[in-house]
């Protein structure tokens, strides 16, 4: 799964102007991987708060699939750790159901693929109950697991959902690119009284970066962070392929001096579109990467937010980089080829450099 | 396996409590009143969307809410007036909300289908029939949860039984009962028709409440129309399941004298002659006879309850006429708790 790792330095919090949310100094880092950071983030919220709980398919006796949850069980027991029937309708159903009366569930989906099977009860509950009560309840509830291509999984296992969800207004959506986010993003949610739609990048779990220990570090939701400074292209990108723009930005800087800005979106809804528009008012030059299918995708919305409002910046149109528009499919050289790599990154800030 | 209905199981009434069955009567009177104008509003024009009333079938509505105390939570489906009402909703706020008024229960956003009402228990109607049989099953966990002796009831429909929502809470709250964490009562308001397509068209096995069993649930049919069966059922079951944490199922045989929602005129699906044989079992008239046999409850008696409910709906749609739409600012609220819909600008950060 670590097919598509990037060198190690790249894995940290990244460059200096994210202080609004980088803990203090003092505090101490170790280092965890992505999969380690998110059980640590629920271990120190349901030690925080009695009424956090959560639930899956085999997360307590089997651990999880991807071993996320791996001793919850023991040390919170079967009333915190639910086991449940593979039904996600049940899962998250009975979540909102539990969240509505102020319990703060974790649906654990074994893969987000599965969570359409659950789609009625996340967005025409889950997303619409507070506001067709007309506020009287609140949905503090996460639905998390990992999604994305790149382990030979074919169609049905290999998806990206964040454009799906992010269309809905009433939930916000989670797309977290290194350990440090996925722990306080994840905090942030649990904490929140919201329904958060949490897309882990199963090719990450095993990604190691620096995470702060300090039990209240969260990351709040709405802030794009700018992970790699530059002068001459803006790279918007958000979980795994932030990790390949990364390094992109680092091969093209020092082989042939192109410095490139990398956005890291963190949160798809809300969405902070202002550092980007900071940044391409300085680079005048737009690529978005992600790894859905590009109809309606969320490079789309990127790309037609920064024609709305920074336009006369532009010395290029916005390029996209995006997976192929087909099914995935399972033979590896397909598979390669359907989806975005550093090369067609490299290709796009090349094109909006007018460099081709 | 539905238990023959026992006649211990009936509510007794008599002299001494006869005073508690007069006010449920009223209560009754005033829901199929109230139920009547909505309808009346709607053909003017003055509610919008949809609308589905309960007349036939306030027996199932009062009749378990009666058995319920405070800090239990209901979860309904949208033809869910009846049910806002029993619990102690305000008329007004009810009817404004219809009228998608600012002074609705849901604030004028939610609807006939969404009338939500937290204080008096009431979670909510939902408009995706069966979604809320998984809601109402993880509100009974949070209950026991929060070491709550408080039930949960759910009340939907005979059609919400062939959707996959409705096997997975079952199969979910019959695990949880094992453990004593699902205190909670379903409700199946069987009226014979999911929608316009009868139960023996849409229903495999027509004896619902032995579908029920295959998800280690117990539970027994009762008849929807008498007030006393199902207030007896309900205050029996209510009782068993605030004590065991398990879960329960009554089946609730019913039938509703009105269509399906207030634009099924034709009612191609049932007869004329159908209907009437049914308005025969009206559970209000019911209930009113027993109370003129057992108590010597007069006709001018009725119609005093009939004049004070037809005044107290028309005073509540004179409320919601009056009332003011919601505030523009209203659109935008309460979408989320926190960050609001678009996104955070750099004023509203710390």
């Amino acid at each position: 799964m670590e097919w598509c790792a990037p060198p190690a330095r790249l894995w940290g919090m990244g460059g200096a102007p994210e202080a609004r949310t980088t803990p203090s100094r003092e505090n101490e880092m170790s280092e965890k991987s992505y999969r380690d950071a998110i059980r640590d983030a629920m271990m120190e919220e349901m030690d925080r708060d009695a009424n956090v709980l959560i639930m899956g398919e085999d997360i307590g006796v089997y651990e999880g699939t991807f071993r996320i949850t791996a001793g919850m069980l023991k040390k919170y027991g079967p009333k915190r750790v639910l086991d449940t029937p593979i039904a996600e309708a049940g899962m998250v159903g009975t979540a909102v159901g539990m969240a509505m009366l102020g319990l703060r569930p974790i649906v654990e989906m074994m893969t987000m693929n599965f969570a359409i099977v659950a789609a009625d009860q996340i967005l025409n509950h889950a997303a619409k109950v507070r506001y067709f009560s007309g506020g009287q309840v609140d949905v503090p509830m996460v639905v998390r697991g990992p999604q994305g291509a790149g382990v030979q999984l074919s169609a049905q296992h290999s998806q990206s959902f964040e454009s799906f969800y992010a269309h809905f207004p009433g939930i916000h959506v989670v797309a977290p690119a290194t350990p440090a986010d996925a722990k306080g993003l994840l905090k942030t949610a649990i904490r929140g009284n919201d329904p958060v739609i949490f897309l882990e990048s199963a090719a990450l779990y095993g990604m190691k970066g620096e995470v702060p220990d300090d039990p209240n570090f969260t990351v709040p939701f709405g802030q794009s962070r700018v992970a790699r400074e530059g002068k001459d292209v803006t790279i918007v990108s958000f979980s795994r392929m932030l990790q390949l723009s990364l390094a992109v930005a680092a091969k093209l800087a020092s082989d042939e001096g192109i410095e490139c800005e990398v956005i890291d979106l963190r949160t798809l809804r809300p969405l902070d579109m202002d550092p980007v528009y900071a940044s391409v008012t300085k680079t005048h030059r737009a690529v978005v990467v992600q790894e859905q299918w590009k109809p309606f995708g969320v490079a789309a919305e990127i790309a037609a937010n920064i024609t709305e409002t920074v336009f006369d910046e532009l010395d290029a149109p916005v390029a996209r980089v995006t997976g192929e528009d087909v099914p995935m499919p399972y033979a590896r050289n397909l598979e390669l080829l359907a989806t975005p790599h550093e090369p067609e990154i490299e290709r796009a800030v090349r094109k909006v450099l007018y460099k081709t | 396996m539905a238990k023959a209905k026992k006649e211990s199981d009936s509510a007794v009434l008599d002299a001494a409590c006869a005073p508690e069955w007069t006010e449920i009567l009223k209560q009754m009177i005033f829901i199929r009143r109230f139920e009547e104008a909505t309808e009346r509003e709607f053909r003017k024009g003055k509610i919008g969307g949809y609308l589905h009333v309960y007349i036939g079938q306030e027996a199932v509505a009062s009749g378990i809410v009666g058995a319920l105390q405070k800090g239990d939570a209901v979860f309904c489906g949208y033809r869910d007036h009846a049910q806002a009402l029993s619990l102690g909703s305000d008329p007004n706020r009810v009817m404004a909300e219809l009228f998608g008024k600012g002074t609705g229960v849901s604030k004028g956003k939610g609807g006939s289908m969404h009338l939500f009402d937290v204080e008096h228990g009431l979670y909510g109607g939902y408009g995706i029939v069966g979604g809320h049989l998984t809601l109402a099953a993880g509100a009974a966990y949070a209950k026991r949860y929060q070491g709550s002796d408080s039930v949960v009831v759910c009340y939907f429909g005979d059609g919400a039984m062939n959707i996959g929502s409705f096997h997975e809470a079952m199969n979910m709250a019959g695990l949880w009962g094992h453990q004593g964490m699902c205190p909670i009562v379903f409700v199946i308001e069987n009226n014979g028709y999911a929608m316009g397509t009868s139960v023996e068209r849409h229903s495999a096995l027509t004896d619902l409440a032995a579908r029920v069993r295959a998800y280690d649930i117990a539970g027994e049919k009762v008849d929807g129309q008498d007030i006393f069966a199902v207030r007896g059922v309900a205050d029996r079951v209510v009782r068993q399941v605030r004590e065991t944490g398990k879960p329960y199922c009554i089946e609730a045989v019913t039938y509703r004298f009105s269509g399906h929602g207030a634009a099924d005129i034709l009612q191609p699906y049932r007869t004329k002659e159908e209907v009437e044989q049914h308005r025969h079992r009206d559970p209000i008239n019911i209930l009113r006879k027993r109370l003129g046999e057992v108590c010597g409850l007069t006709d001018d008696d009725v119609k005093a309850m009939d004049e004070w409910a037809i005044e107290r709906a028309a005073n509540a749609v004179k409320f919601a006429e009056e009332s003011s739409q919601p505030a523009p600012d209203e659109l935008f609220a309460d979408v989320v708790a926190e960050h609001g819909p678009r996104p955070v600008s750099e004023d509203e950060r710390e």
